[in-house]
């Protein structure tokens, strides 16, 4: 039957050119004002869960929280193979720090139900926190793989991977139910397929708050998706308190934009005479012995 | 109960040693209980470990609650998690803080979830102040400052509504205070919390590399960037580092591209350092770049463009090509006297 699992990928503004005017008064980010790529490790998060689908079968659920547009992300995903994808998009999610969404994700993780891997990126580059992951293993009462460098082996029950620590790495095995969190270093993600893209360009999203289509994964049934599911608050079953800002402990006090401090500078001529005397004056100081 | 509401550190162990971001933690949280008026407290898992804990009395921690289980000895998320929950529940410190190394980013998320609590990733800061929420004042909150938006913006984060306030911070980030052989700690045993079936992750190898590079360590650094990663121009940089007895470090595409290891790179996403001297070779000075640098005492950098942003922080600048100014520096330095 091969393992059911569960991807969590977020659109992330790319954090390249980032300015204060890209954030709102209340310290939240305006996302509109940026352009929103896949965040880079979830790739290799959805790249390892359809490479253990290629070697043994199941099935790949992807899940995003985030805006409508977020849907952008899961396209990518049934690009690539997943066979289903969900948008987990409500207002009240809004401002979620990484408890609330956390919490959100476990919700509609559970509403899928019958999991045996969950996939996450190490960390989404908007914060590089690094949280959700882990945070959504302890709400499920789950174990955690975190900081994959690669998966070494995986069967119907297990899976072992490597993971970098600071001095060196572990190899290291869990038994499913397990969620990992997997960085760039664990492989190099494929290309979108151009027969699935002809046939999930114009994919739309449906809001249901029916349960979860179990007939549509089981073997052989495996029509092409249709839609988008689409998933509010009342559809995952969560308690509005406990997402979005209100679900949230951590506050944004202040925003500063990295202003350069320029310091005192002395230009040295590129020639011996100057460059000699540079560094006689730091041998002088003692800078260099 | 008599909660201390104390500041508390995870202990953080390697192959029975303290990790240095843990010393460094209790350092920040001696000058944070310094404000707040309270304690500096720690809490370490793992075996054998009592005379190793008597260190923390050097810098300032007073107790140090210790679960002793040879179960515990090597790091796994389920136990170490539900572990410091209980030990945190017990003792209820106002302010935890973890290293932001993977053991730190994979326990402390877990622990935040337990106690539904706020957890800042990564501060670069920690300070003391008020905040207002909904027309109250708290005071004494702990301001977590950490660059987000790959490092394009600062931000101030609080959580004034649940307790403890916790973060992570990277290794090097944190001052060492001197130590002091004479301070003292208490080493409370507590009882283990777990349950043989909550070890659920099996170690089948833990393999230690020796790193290669101290870059942490080092007085001077000479680094790479991406326009000094040719082999010639590499040699130089290495060339010099040798003659001044420094390390090298490099920008992280010189370590994307393949050129050097992991270990070498300086920046957010790699180590912070502080040394009397860094020399950025061909390094443009992003943002990214900087944050791991921008503290060293004194900063020369040779670019090609006299408009490259490492320009702003360098105390000494030379425009030029970092292969015709290194080879200038190193027989200036081969003839110095
Ligand atoms: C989330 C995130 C985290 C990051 N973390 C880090 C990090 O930890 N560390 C880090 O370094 N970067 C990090 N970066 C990348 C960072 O943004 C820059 O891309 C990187 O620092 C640039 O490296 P560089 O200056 O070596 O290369 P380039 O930007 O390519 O600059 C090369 C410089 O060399 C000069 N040059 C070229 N040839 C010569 C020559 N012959 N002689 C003299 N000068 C020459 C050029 O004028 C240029 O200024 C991160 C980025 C992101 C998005
Ligand atoms: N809004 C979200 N929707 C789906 N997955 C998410 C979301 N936020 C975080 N994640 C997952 O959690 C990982 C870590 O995120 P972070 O804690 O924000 O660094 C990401 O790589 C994603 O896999």
């Amino acid at each position: 039957m091969g393992p059911r699992m569960i991807v969590t990928v977020k659109q992330v503004p790319d954090t390249h050119n980032i300015t204060g005017e890209a954030m709102k008064e209340d310290g939240t980010v305006n996302r509109a004002a940026l352009p929103a790529i896949f965040n880079p490790e979830d790739l290799n998060a959805l790249e390892e869960a359809l490479k253990i689908k290629d070697q043994l079968g199941g099935t790949v659920i992807c899940i995003s929280m985030g805006p409508p547009n977020a849907a952008e992300v899961l396209k990518e995903c049934l690009y690539r193979g997943a066979d289903d994808v969900v948008l987990v998009s409500d207002r009240r999610f809004a401002g979620a720090d990484t408890l609330a969404t956390s919490y959100a994700l476990k919700c509609a993780i559970e509403k899928v139900g019958g999991y045996d891997l969950i996939l996450c990126g190490r960390q989404a580059i908007d914060g590089d926190t690094a949280q959700v992951g882990p945070q959504i293993a302890e709400k499920l009462g789950i174990n955690q793989l975190t900081c994959i460098a690669a998966v070494v082996q995986v069967d119907e029950q297990s899976i072992t991977v490597k993971r970098s620590v600071e001095d060196g790495y572990e190899i290291v095995r869990s038994q499913f139910p397990v969620l990992l969190t997997v960085t760039a270093e664990a492989n190099q993600p494929r290309t979108a397929k151009a027969k699935l893209v002809m046939s999930y360009k114009n994919i739309g999203k449906e809001l249901c708050d029916d349960s979860y289509d179990e007939a549509y994964l089981s073997p052989g049934t495996c029509s092409a998706v249709s839609h988008i599911k689409e998933w509010n608050v009342e559809s995952i079953g969560a308690d509005p308190q406990q997402c979005g800002l209100s679900g949230s402990p951590t506050k944004v006090k202040k925003i500063q934009s990295v202003v350069l401090t320029a310091c005192e500078s002395k230009q040295i001529p590129n020639t011996e005479a100057g460059i000699a005397e540079l560094m006689h004056e730091l041998i002088a100081e003692n800078i260099i012995g | 109960m008599g909660a201390a509401n104390n500041v508390m550190v995870f202990i953080e162990t390697r192959g029975g040693r303290i990790a240095d971001v843990s010393l460094e933690l209790v350092c920040a949280a001696r000058r944070l209980a310094g404000q707040l008026d309270c304690g500096v407290e720690a809490v370490a898992l793992g075996y054998e470990l009592e005379d190793e804990l008597q260190r923390l009395g050097h810098y300032g921690c007073r107790q140090v609650y210790y679960v002793a289980d040879r179960r515990l000895a090597h790091f796994t998320s389920v136990p170490y998690a539900k572990t410091v929950v209980e030990v945190i529940r017990k003792h209820q410190p106002r302010i935890v803080l973890f290293g932001a190394t993977t053991m730190g980013r994979d326990v402390a998320p877990r622990v935040a979830s337990a106690l539904k609590c706020g957890l800042t990733a990564d501060c670069t800061d920690l300070q003391i102040g008020s905040h207002e929420l909904k027309n109250v004042v708290y005071e004494n909150v702990l301001l977590q400052i950490r660059p987000a938006f790959g490092g394009n913006i600062i931000a101030t984060i609080v959580s004034p509504e649940s307790r403890p306030s916790m973060a992570t911070v990277r290794e090097g980030v944190m001052r060492l205070d001197e130590a002091d052989p004479d301070g003292r700690v208490e080493v409370v045993s507590e009882a283990c919390p777990v349950g043989d079936d909550d070890f659920l992750t099996e170690i089948i190898e833990i393999v230690r590399e020796e790193k290669q590079v101290n870059l942490k360590a080092a007085q001077i650094i000479v680094s790479a960037g991406m326009g000094a990663s040719d082999p010639e121009a590499l040699e130089l940089v290495r060339q010099l580092a040798r003659l001044l007895g420094a390390e090298v470090g490099c920008s992280r595409p010189v370590v994307d591209s393949g050129v050097l290891p992991k270990d070498h790179q300086v920046g957010q996403t790699g180590i912070t350092v502080r040394p009397n001297l860094y020399i950025a070779c061909g390094i443009s000075g992003q943002i990214q770049h900087r944050a791991g640098m921008s503290e060293a005492k004194r900063i020369i950098a040779i670019n090609k463009d006299p408009q490259a942003p490492i320009f702003d922080i360098a105390h000494y600048g030379i425009i030029g090509d970092v292969r015709d100014v290194l080879a200038k520096m190193i027989k200036a330095y081969r003839t110095k006297a």
